[in-house]
């Protein structure tokens, strides 16, 4: 499915970033994941395995720091770690309240050599 | 020697912006919109019709459809009583994204709309990652599938505000084992808003308009 181009995505990131630093080999990436992020860290490390095949990202190891989400009001501005099915805010009860914590799934940065 | 470059770059950051904005666009028209997830004929076009048959009476609907190549979805929600039905032809891609959306919302006036209805195509697994912008992702899951999916697919159980479980009418004809799927149900999502109903016989579509109804009062 598309884990398969979203790490496509992330070796891409890495090898232009690689490059630009002039490495000779990537030995790590770490990456942060946020509790809404839907991608499972063992299908990533998988395809990472099979497309990193034969680049300077071969045999990188993939770190995950995981982030807990949290929610804001559109309305009052009261952020909140919603409670997974409702996400009414607990303050004033808006229905409009947007995503600032727990979407991430970015490359933070690669350890190079 | 190894050292750290420091990157900070968002995987799937240009669909997250527009989702964004897309949201946004439809909040300040004071429209509810919904994203409807499901497998393939799990009833989400079935669903969209029963929903129509009776709202379209008291409510301005626009339906969106995802679908990899034909109109044939769209083209029942127009019979169907929408006041607009738009097509999106992914031309292969196994999931809507929020670029997708917004050239749909380009074809219409929000500010004649009350609901909108977008289906995504039918998949399990790669829609959830990809937000459209609507205020509530919604599952139709359904009997026929069996009961094991909450487990065999848990970021699209995860990741919806609302549960439809679709053909409850084949219940009596299909093993499915309704405390085995609660049960992982539970665990991915607690306490989600879950509507058993059926398209066909038309058990339980009037508790979910009545929900629907009540969210469009508070976007509007
Ligand atoms: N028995 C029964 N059949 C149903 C019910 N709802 C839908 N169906 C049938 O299921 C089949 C698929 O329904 P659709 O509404 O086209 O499903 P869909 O999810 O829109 O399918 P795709 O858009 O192709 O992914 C059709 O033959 C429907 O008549 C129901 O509640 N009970
Ligand atoms: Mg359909
Ligand atoms: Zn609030």
């Amino acid at each position: 499915m598309h884990e398969l181009s979203v790490t496509q995505s992330i070796l891409d990131i890495s090898l232009r970033h690689a490059k630009e630093a002039g490495a000779k080999q990537i030995t790590a990436i770490n990456l942060v994941i946020g509790e809404f992020a839907s991608i499972v860290d063992d299908s990533v490390q998988f395809y990472w395995d099979l497309l990193a095949d034969g680049t300077i990202a071969q045999g990188a190891q993939l770190h995950f720091e995981r982030i807990r989400g949290e929610m804001t009001c559109t309305n009052c501005k009261h952020s909140f770690h919603p409670k997974e099915t409702d996400f009414t805010c607990p303050n004033c009860e808006s229905q409009f309240v947007q995503i600032t914590k727990g979407d991430e799934f970015r490359v933070d940065s690669i350890d190079v050599e | 020697m190894t050292t750290r470059v420091p990157i900070v770059e968002k995987i799937l950051s240009a669909n997250d912006h527009m989702a964004e904005e897309n949201r946004a666009r439809i909040e300040s028209a004071g429209v509810f919109s919904i994203n409807l997830m499901a497998s393939p004929g799990a009833g989400k076009t079935s669903l969209i019709e029963q929903t129509l048959s009776r709202l379209k009476d008291i409510l301005r609907v626009a339906v969106i459809d995802g679908d990899i190549a034909t109109s044939i979805d769209s083209d029942r929600a127009a019979a169907a009583g929408a006041q607009t039905a738009i097509q999106i032809n992914t031309g292969g891609d196994c999931h809507l994204d929020a670029i997708m959306l917004r050239s749909a919302l380009d074809q219409l006036d929000l500010t004649k709309i009350d609901l909108l209805i977008v289906e995504n195509v039918g998949n399990l697994v790669c829609p959830a990652s990809f937000n459209l912008g609507t205020q509530r992702s919604i599952l139709v899951a359904s009997i026929p599938e069996g009961d094991d999916k909450p487990y065999k697919y848990p970021g699209m159980y995860r990741g919806v505000q609302v549960l439809i479980v679709n053909k409850m009418d084949l219940l009596p004809y299909v093993p499915f084992n309704m405390d085995y799927f609660r049960k992982g149900l539970e665990v991915l999502n607690p306490g989600v808003v879950t509507f058993p109903l059926s398209c066909k016989t038309g058990e339980g579509i009037d508790a979910w308009t009545d929900w629907l109804v009540g969210q469009v009062k508070v976007a509007t």
